[in-house]
């Protein structure tokens, strides 16, 4: 079972969600978990793994063979992201812009281009306690978060527990981390600011056909602006975790209160029960 | 020469738009005959690589220099590759920034003159008020920006 802890507005609380769920959990069984926000992971913090290694992600880029190349610009004509330009007949590639679809290749008349690999990133595992971590790191400068985080999504276990933390945003790297879960928790907070992109990240999750629910983080007396559009939009509240300053304090100290505190502990095992429950519901089966 | 100005309207009236891949069109003038002709830059809502694609486009309509307020890193690539002069820090009319060329008051850049993505913030206005970021952004609350995949 996979499920991924996502949210439209940054700063909700997914990493401290997610990273709570999966040590709660851990208790119980084993447990994969994968921070696919490559470009700021940052549930090491938490879960402080015991690193096992590292592999580098690479993107296919194109290489031209400038001495069989006549300079057609077939190629550049072709790439709607714009990562070719044909000079003069000499070709300029700015890789960063490149998205490795192959487009180009198959546009050249004469055959003249191949690929070359380019580092973008690295994926890294580790484990501490019954969590096997796996986490993506983009490299610096490099804009492509996606094909990154893809890789660590191969580490998706369909028979044991899967957790994901997922990117901020309903932008590409969110969709691509949500893609593929039996369940998605939309972590939020009771703003107005909180409400605008759970609508967001709750189209999204519509639109992908994945089951999903409401966790409001530090819930408080102002809960109303959520509950009412959870229940305009016919969306379950998974749960509410309170604003609490115990809860903040072992977040700035890099803490899991799941690991010191059991009615911490016990509080995420009811959430995850709940979403385990939904997830039998509504699977297909 | 044939020079292209990045521009705002369609004759040498019009004013300089700063953005260079992000323009919202050109003139290409004949700089000794003062012919010119407009084209409409078909890259203003690029989704990336606008700089690039606008340059290549520069160049195969055979200008030698280009007029314009600020240049990226990718645009300025593509057209020191083609030995396209680049002129920064125009403003005012067209026709304005022309005279500002011939008399030796526009600085030739030899390198870019702002960051990649500078002009996305200001997509369909002229003038100045350009932002970063806008557009193409992740979700919010953090400040984090960047393309699109």
């Amino acid at each position: 079972m996979v499920i991924s802890v996502a949210s439209g507005k940054g700063g909700t609380g997914k990493t401290t969600i997610a990273a709570n769920l999966a040590w709660a959990a851990s208790t119980l069984e084993p447990v994969t978990f994968l921070d696919c926000d490559v470009e700021e992971p940052d549930s090491h913090f938490y879960l402080k793994p015991d690193w096992l290694g590292e592999e580098d992600v690479f993107a296919r880029v194109p290489l031209v063979d400038l001495s069989c190349c006549d300079g057609c610009g077939k190629c550049a004509e072709f790439c709607r992201y714009n990562a070719l330009a044909v000079i003069k007949g000499d070709v300029l590639v700015f890789e960063e812009l490149c998205h490795s679809c192959g487009g180009c290749a198959l546009a050249c008349p004469l055959g003249c281009i191949t690929y070359a690999d380019r580092r973008i990133g690295i994926v890294r595992d580790g484990t501490r306690g019954g969590i096997h971590f796996y986490q993506g790191l983009l490299d610096i400068g490099e804009p492509l978060a996606v094909p990154v985080l893809k890789r660590v999504k191969e580490r998706h276990t369909k028979d044991g527990l899967t957790i994901t933390d997922c990117p901020p945003g309903t932008g590409c790297p969110m969709i691509e981390s949500i893609k593929g879960s039996d369940y998605c928790i939309l972590v939020t907070e009771p703003s107005p600011f909180g409400r605008h992109d759970l609508d967001l990240a709750h189209r999204v999750a519509l639109e992908l056909g994945i089951p999903h629910g409401v966790l409001i983080n530090r819930s408080s007396l102002s809960d109303a602006v959520i509950d009412d559009y959870c229940e305009e939009e016919g969306l379950e509240i998974l749960g509410r975790i309170p604003f609490s300053r115990n809860l903040a304090e072992a977040c700035s100290q890099g803490e899991l209160r799941t690991e010191t505190d059991k009615t911490w502990s016990w509080r995420f095992l009811k959430i995850l029960e709940e979403v385990k429950k939904l997830c039998l519901l509504s699977s297909p089966s | 020469m044939r020079i292209a100005i990045s521009v705002s309207g369609n004759d040498l009236s019009a004013e300089i738009d700063p953005r260079f891949g992000r323009a919202r069109g050109f003139l290409l003038v004949e700089s000794e005959k003062g012919d010119f002709e407009y084209f409409t830059n078909p890259n203003v809502d690029a989704a990336g690589g606008a700089g690039i694609t606008t340059a290549q486009e520069i160049v195969d309509r055979g200008a030698e220099a280009v007029i314009t307020g600020n240049v990226g890193p990718n645009a300025y690539r593509v057209l020191e590759s083609a030995g396209v002069k680049v002129f920064t820090g125009a403003s005012g009319s067209a026709q304005e920034a022309l005279e500002d060329y011939k008399s030796g008051k526009l600085a030739s850049a030899a390198q870019a003159t702002v960051e990649e993505k500078f002009g996305m913030g200001a997509r369909g206005a002229a003038g100045p008020g350009m932002g970063r970021g806008g557009g193409c952004g992740r979700g919010g609350g953090k400040g984090r920006g960047g393309g699109r995949w």
